[in-house]
């Protein structure tokens, strides 16, 4: 299956979230976080938080809180189910915290092939700022789709 | 307070390991539902093998979540400046997870101290299911 790669440089479509401190809470609990700040308000002011920070990959999650989180493989028409999450970059300038609202917006930079078509990568960036616009993060996915699978026709 | 001077760390050292698992459906249920990634393969089974798996498996992001435990248990998160990771291989259910990181380099950008790390996830059979890099500020 052949992508078309005049989606590359397509911005999507930008949402802003708000970050919830259950959310957090729960999140600590699910990734085996014991550290108190990261479940605890008190404990995260006490260690010079405003709030209970964003831990470093969970930027990633709200990107799921989207409007549409399918958005992009919509887009270009692609199988969820043939998805694989190929890599992540984080580069950080700024924590986020509970209660605060963040802006993300998502761009395609790139779009190629390789194993002869059999799999298609998936690149994109998004710009994530505070409510008063700082930078926050650039994060940087990169999906694999795999064009045929073992239960496909020929 | 955790304070990591510059000056002490080592490149060669080894941040202290993270261990977790066996991942089990439990885990995944959990992580599904905290992080907002319900993607059936990683729930559904049956939907797992129609789409070519053996069965559901792990969030590549919840070795991630890992990883970036080892780096938050030895400095503040306030110090990290980068993360990447490339997903390897697939985590399975009944994995256990070895998650470490380890000095590679230490240099100056930017006016600040820094420190670059490799990251690595492997399995109790030692195969590698992560790697990856981070960059932090030390004083």
């Amino acid at each position: 299956m052949v992508f078309d790669t005049a989606h590359i440089g397509t911005e999507l479509t930008p949402f802003a979230v708000d970050v919830d401190r259950d959310r957090l809470c729960s999140f600590a609990k699910a990734t085996g976080q014991t550290d108190p700040v990261y479940f605890d308000e008190a404990a995260a002011q006490a260690a010079g938080h405003r709030s209970i920070p964003v831990p470093p990959t969970f930027l990633f999650c709200l990107e799921m809180v989207a409007p549409n989180p399918m958005e992009i493989f919509e887009r270009l028409g692609i199988d969820y189910a043939r998805v694989l999450h190929g890599e992540q970059h984080f580069v950080y300038h700024q924590l986020a915290y509970a209660g605060e609202k963040l802006n993300f917006r998502p761009r395609i930079i790139d779009i190629y092939e390789k194993k002869a078509g059999a799999l298609t990568f998936l690149v994109w960036e998004t710009r994530v700022e505070s409510e008063n616009r700082e930078a926050v993060a650039d994060l940087k996915s990169v999906m694999v789709v795999r064009n045929q699978l073992s239960g496909d026709q020929a | 307070m955790k304070i990591r001077s510059f000056d002490v760390v080592q490149v060669g050292e080894s941040w202290e390991e993270v261990i977790e698992g066996p991942i089990s459906r439990h885990t995944l249920g959990l992580y599904a539902h905290a992080s907002g990634d319900c993607n059936p393969l990683h729930l559904d089974s049956d939907y797992a093998r129609h789409a070519g798996m053996p069965d559901v498996f792990a969030h590549g992001m919840l070795s991630m979540a890992y990883l970036a435990r080892v780096l938050t248990n030895w400095v503040d998160q306030r110090a990290m400046r980068q993360m990447s990771v490339r997903f390897m291989a697939i985590t399975q259910l009944g994995d256990v997870i070895y998650c470490n990181a380890r000095v590679v380099d230490k240099f100056i950008r930017d006016g600040e101290k820094c420190v670059a790390l490799e990251l690595t996830t492997r399995n109790q059979l030692g195969q590698s299911k992560l790697n990856g890099q981070a960059v932090v500020a030390l004083a």
